[in-house]
């Protein structure tokens, strides 16, 4: 069977107010994946690129991002599934070069969510769910997952601080990540002081604390057949598994409020594909753009029985030193969320891990990395498994 | 006066009034143009109503015109009646644009049994008195700027 790797990865710092336009936080993460590849830009054959829409004014953003780097005439095209945009980008990589379609792909996520304010941006993402029955009662994404808090406390006994644990996980992290944007660290104390920020109210029962920021990033995965890998690249990193499902976009088609059916769904793919099981999986990322998802991923992985999630973060299992090491590079929480590059930073983080190349952030000799990427509320679940 | 190279269409269109009923429905609609309209009219008339398919009996909130189970688009109206239980509920501090004025408020998902409705909670139910698994009724809610949701209610 003919393999897909991945050759080249790169991110932007994800910051917030990028001081350029759109094609220009693209150009970051490109330069940064193609240095890291080897490759010349014309070696790229097609392109990917990958957003949600409506947080920048320019429609169709494929052709000015190819024409911009350089990678005209080669065909390119835009897709998106919201928060996992790059993640679908791979998947949609790997069969075009499985194919033999093509033989190296870029795919290049980005966002730019500073054009518009937090409250602004509250409303698109809430657009991002059922806009005809569901945003006119007011939605947003951290309340859509706060019904998920909710229902898991009350099933489980997952309690508020268990959340903030991942938190405060995730904030060891942000400060030795150099592409991060919160690179403070966070206490426990700070979700129990009423006067501290971090303790202010979201949407119950999550608080400011409990939710990842707005960014603006762009991140890049160059992606090639097993003949180009092989020529190209000293350690390329081969996509074993691949895992997507998708679900009702309403809460009224929800079967499961205490997990995402779509992560099960799309591991149970994954993990049958590259022919392993969550034991095996030695470094992973997981999608926490809130606390609790982290805590759900764990259970929905595999990782942890259901309703056993806490007792990962609560026993460092998830530190870099722990069982099953998790967002060691400070997560959605201290990078920040630039949605559409999100996924690509996230498969960034493992490629570096697998090639031993993650510095500060490197955990003890993976050989098998995972990566949990969910867009919307569960709407979309892409898992990724790479190996050595 | 120019003519633009790309119409828009309505330019050729006969004048006929368009049924934008939808408007009506939440404190900012993104939505006025929907086959299932005659939803508002229910709720004006204090009803809220899901869909039944009638080519094979399934029965959707909320209210679908087409059905995927048969394809058929050719459903039955049915009032929502009875009680559910309250699955969760968040009560949000902190609102997207054009709904600060309402805050703070619940939005909540109950569960009929055979549909489950997704809303809000009505504004006067005490913090202390809101459990998951609590009985619940649906009810038609008229919001200050003068448009329709419903709400729910402690059955």
């Amino acid at each position: 069977m003919e393999k897909v790797a991945i050759i080249g990865v790169g991110q932007s710092a994800f910051v917030r107010g990028f001081p350029g336009s759109i094609r220009e936080l693209a150009f970051e993460g490109f330069k940064e994946a193609v240095e890291d590849a080897k490759v010349s830009v014309s070696d790229i054959d097609a392109s990917i690129i990958c957003s949600a829409p409506e947080y920048d004014k320019q429609r169709s953003p494929s052709g000015v991002f190819a024409e911009y780097l350089g990678l005209i005439p080669q065909p390119t095209c835009y897709l998106e599934s919201l928060c996992s945009s790059t993640s679908a980008g791979l998947r949609m990589a790997y069969s075009l070069v499985k194919s033999g379609l093509h033989e190296v792909v870029a795919v290049l996520g980005f966002q730019k969510m500073s054009e518009i304010s937090s409250a602004e941006s509250q409303e698109r993402m809430g657009r991002g769910a059922d806009i005809q029955w569901e945003s006119p009662f007011g939605t947003m994404m951290p309340a859509y997952y706060a019904m998920f808090a909710k229902a898991h406390m009350e099933k489980y006994g997952t309690t508020l601080d268990d959340m903030a644990l991942v938190r405060v996980k995730a904030a060891t992290y942000g400060p030795i990540n150099e592409k991060a944007l919160f690179r403070k660290p966070v206490t426990l104390e700070m979700f129990n002081d009423p006067n501290h920020f971090m303790s202010g109210p979201v949407a119950s029962p999550l608080r400011v604390g409990d939710c990842c920021a707005n960014a603006d990033g762009s991140s890049c995965l160059i992606v090639a057949s097993e003949e180009k890998a092989k020529a190209l690249s000293k350690k390329p990193v081969w996509i074993r598994g691949l895992g997507a499902a998708s679900a009702s976009v309403n809460m009224a088609g929800r079967d499961l409020v205490t997990g995402l059916a779509v992560a099960r769904q799309a591991s149970e793919q994954a993990y049958k594909m590259a022919g392993v099981t969550p034991k095996d999986i030695d470094v992973a990322e997981v999608h926490d753009c809130f606390t609790i998802s982290e805590i759900l991923a764990y259970e929905d992985l595999g990782f942890a029985k259901p309703g056993e999630g806490r007792e990962l973060v609560k026993n460092k299992e998830t530190y870099k030193e722990g069982s099953i090491p998790t967002n060691v590079d400070g997560g959605l929480l201290s990078k920040g969320h630039p949605i559409g590059a999100t996924g690509g930073s996230q498969i960034r983080t493992i490629v570096l891990q697998l090639r031993g190349e993650a510095g500060e952030m490197q955990v003890k000799d993976p050989e098998i990395g995972l990566v949990h990427n969910i867009g919307g509320v569960g709407l979309y679940g892409n898992v990724t498994i790479l190996g050595r | 006066m120019e003519m633009s190279p790309f119409l828009g269409g309505e330019e050729m269109d006969e004048k006929k009034e368009i049924d934008d009923r939808f408007k009506k429905f939440g404190t900012v609609s993104f939505t006025s143009v929907t086959k299932v309209n005659d939803f508002i009219d229910y709720l004006e008339k204090g009803k809220v109503m899901g869909t039944r398919c009638q080519g094979c009996g399934t029965v959707f909130f909320p209210p679908r015109a087409n059905c995927y189970n048969c394809l058929s688009s050719s459903v039955e109206w049915f009032e929502i009646s009875g009680k559910g239980k309250l699955v969760s509920y968040s009560k949000l501090k902190y609102a997207p644009v054009g709904f600060e004025e309402d805050l703070p408020y619940s939005i909540a998902l109950v569960d009929y049994g055979d549909y489950k409705i997704f809303g809000r909670l009505a504004g006067d139910i005490p913090d202390d008195e809101i459990s998951l698994g609590m009985e619940m009724k649906t009810v038609v809610n008229k919001l200050p700027n003068g448009q329709l949701n419903y709400v729910f209610e402690k059955a």
